[in-house]
């Protein structure tokens, strides 16, 4: 073990001996960035000073440190990608990477990591890149605080903010992205971290989740996205203290969840989403302590899904709490609050005697038909559900919370 | 309500108005009678409760919630039910009380269809003051949005539209009671038996694309159509699919909302087009 270290430490002392610094920009002995990496050997620093460098694809095949001091800018005039790493160990910091080019065939992007492990890039500014960031099967790689702006185009044409192919163990944290097709989009990716992203306005997904399992994703924010947040042909995602908003529009949903399995997803906001949460083929799934805030549809749960709980949410303001599409129940309510429940609580401990049906007979009837949206908050639709909670008919008779909260909870 | 004595000394007054030769081709008579109508009815207390309860009602809607969306959406069930309940009924049973004076005016020099004219726009202007009042005053205080100003037009809308129903009521049959119950039909009808019948159109017709359809039976009914022109204010539609996309690009945007005015409107003329006619030929 004292070798070992005694090994290690002689291996860092070494480390400055062989590691060089390259200056590049004006003035100084690298007019370019392409010389420097010319010259440059593994481990090497280079540090490039404020300017405009257009020098078409940069490719990284060492592991190098490149250091932007000020953002300088590196253009691909609308034809190249701009950086392309094909090596491990490579850190990119403090770039401002614009106008990459666009083709049907390849998808260019800002920064493209090819086949690399730990790859970190940090402090970045992407502006108008087709795709921005992409990765490309490899493992560990950082990706923090870059700010990717897409420019809106249509969905076709356009590529994903943050998009990782095969993959594992990645770290995506406090990026902001906007502009783009799917703010971040994850496939076949494992054992990764999304904390902290801003992810809006961009044209499809603000979070686009296919076969990634045992992901965890926290604190972020998705809002005004075309159609929220999609996860689907995944397990064991975890889904904690994340923001979902304002995805307004016919197909627009907080979470999509689509053919999902063992998932945990707590503490959520959902505000003023057309659909707050839709599920279908989901199985498995914990909804806990989630806020529902003045969506059109709280829940949507299709048919297909079973065995999911849904614990300890607040419900306020919602058109419509649950929806579903069938009869047979699998799924259970439990111990929610729900601002429509009506009942009473004659022993004062908290939870309502009387069970609370969440789905209104005139959900059952928009399912079917929805078209009657047209007669939404009309006199009719109230008599509806007003006789439909006396004698319940048509609505499913066993999805009910049994011990719903008199008070919200906190 | 109006008392005779009040309603015959202003038939007097008018008509002393009308016998001189002179006034009579200057002066236009419709003024005169929408003037009295006006003051009569302004002095009701019948109106000015309603404009009290309105006020009460929207300031407590706006002031039990603290988001004034919520409060917006509580006082549009008011607006949809409400006004248009009474002002049929209170246009019906102002008529039927006036009807010494509308029989006195009738005798005098004075074309029938601008008594019903008259009457009618009287009518509108006191009960249009009641619901400025009553709901724009709240509105213009809590949430003086677009959507606040949508709900108000609607209002509006109905009150208009309500009483021309309630004239085309009154002068159909000389029994009060009769025309009472007309005019409680047609908000009936307006407000619950035409949902019904939707509700029942669309399960026939499911299999069907519906979407245009829907637009025109919102437009059908002035009460579908004011509560839709509320709701998409409200991004309602965005629940909606493609019907909602539909309703958005025509009843949505400005030019929507107009037009939705104009059809309100336009249900407000008919009615009275008809009203005026059946008057003319009406043996009082």
């Amino acid at each position: 073990m004292k070798k070992m270290l005694l090994m290690s430490s002689m291996l860092l002392a070494m480390l400055p001996l062989c590691a060089r610094t390259l200056h590049v920009g004006a003035g100084f002995p690298n007019p370019t960035i392409s010389s420097a990496l010319l010259q440059a050997r593994s481990g090497d620093t280079i540090f490039v000073h404020p300017g405009v460098y257009a020098e078409g694809n940069l490719s990284i095949n060492l592991p190098l440190t490149l250091i932007g001091i000020d953002y300088p800018v590196l253009d691909g005039r609308h034809i190249d990608e701009i950086i392309t790493v094909n090596s491990s160990h490579v850190t990119i910091l403090g770039f401002e990477i614009r106008n990459s080019g666009q083709r049907s065939t390849i998808d260019i992007a800002g920064i493209k990591v090819l086949s690399s492990d730990s790859v970190t890039l940090e402090n970045n500014r992407l502006r108008d890149c087709n795709f921005g960031i992409y990765l490309s099967n490899t493992i560990g790689c950082k990706v923090i605080h870059n700010d990717v702006q897409g420019v809106i185009k249509e969905e076709q044409n356009s590529g994903n903010g943050i998009h990782v192919w095969k993959g594992s163990g990645h770290v995506i944290a406090e990026n902001h992205l906007t502009g783009h097709r799917d703010g971040i989009y994850f496939e076949f990716v494992t054992d990764s971290e999304i904390r902290e992203n801003m992810s809006e306005q961009n044209l499809r997904y603000g979070l686009h989740f296919m076969f990634s399992h045992n992901d965890h994703y926290h604190h972020n924010t998705f809002r005004n996205n075309g159609a929220g947040v999609a996860v689907m042909y995944s397990r064991q995602v975890k889904m904690t203290e994340n923001y979902f908003g304002y995805n307004w529009g016919s197909s627009a949903y907080g979470i999509l969840l689509k053919d999902i399995s063992d998932s945990h997803i707590w503490k959520n906001n959902f505000e003023h989403n057309s659909a707050g949460v839709y599920m279908e083929g989901a199985s498995r799934i914990i909804l806990e302590e989630n806020q529902f805030r003045e969506n059109g549809w709280a829940l949507r749960v299709q048919a297909s899904c079973d065995a999911n709980v849904v614990r300890r949410n607040n419900f306020f303001g919602n058109s419509f709490d649950v929806a579903t599409n069938g009869n047979l129940v699998l799924n259970t309510f439990d111990g929610n609050y729900w601002d429509k429940y009506e009942g009473y609580d004659l022993n004062h401990d908290g939870i309502g005697d009387l069970p609370f049906r969440p789905v209104s007979l005139y959900a059952v009837v928009v399912e079917r038909m929805p078209h009657a949206l047209m007669l939404m908050r009309s006199f009719i639709v109230y008599l509806m559900d007003k006789a439909e909670k006396i004698i319940p008919s048509l609505t499913p008779e066993q999805l009910m919370d049994q011990q719903p909260a008199m008070h919200p909870l906190v | 309500m109006k008392t005779p004595a009040s309603s015959m000394s202003a038939a007097l007054r008018l008509a002393a108005v009308a016998d001189t030769p002179a006034r009579a081709t200057t002066v236009n008579p419709i003024g005169r009678i929408i003037k009295y109508v006006l003051f009569d009815i302004l002095q009701n207390r019948i109106v000015i409760g309603y404009t009290l309860f309105l006020l009460a009602v929207s300031l407590g809607l706006f002031g039990l919630s603290d988001d004034p969306t919520k409060g917006l959406i509580s006082l549009l069930n008011i607006v949809l039910i409400v006004t248009p309940l009474v002002s049929a009924v209170f246009a019906t049973i102002h008529f039927y009380n006036s009807y010494e004076f509308i029989e006195l005016l009738a005798a005098q020099p004075v074309r029938r269809g601008i008594i019903v004219w008259g009457q009618f726009l009287g009518l509108v202007l006191a009960l249009e003051t009641a619901v400025c009042v009553g709901i724009g005053i709240p509105v213009a205080i809590y949430s003086p949005s677009a959507t606040g100003v949508v709900l108000l037009l609607a209002a509006a809308g109905l009150t208009v539209v309500f009483i021309a129903l309630a004239m085309l009521a009154s002068v159909c049959t000389r029994d009060k009671a009769k025309g009472i119950g007309l005019a409680l039909l047609l908000w009936f009808y307006f407000t619950l038996l035409y949902d019904a019948l939707v509700l029942f159109i669309m399960f026939s017709f499911a299999d069907y694309p519906l979407e245009k359809a829907t637009l025109v039976m919102a437009a059908l009914n002035p009460i579908d159509l004011a509560r839709v022109i509320v709701l998409l204010q409200m991004d309602i539609s965005a629940l909606m699919g493609y019907t909602g996309a539909l309703f958005r690009e025509w009843l949505g945007t400005g030019a929507g909302i107009t037009t939705a005015i104009a059809i309100l409107l336009l249900w407000a003329t008919i009615p009275m087009l008809l009203a005026v006619r059946v008057f003319r030929k009406k043996d009082l």
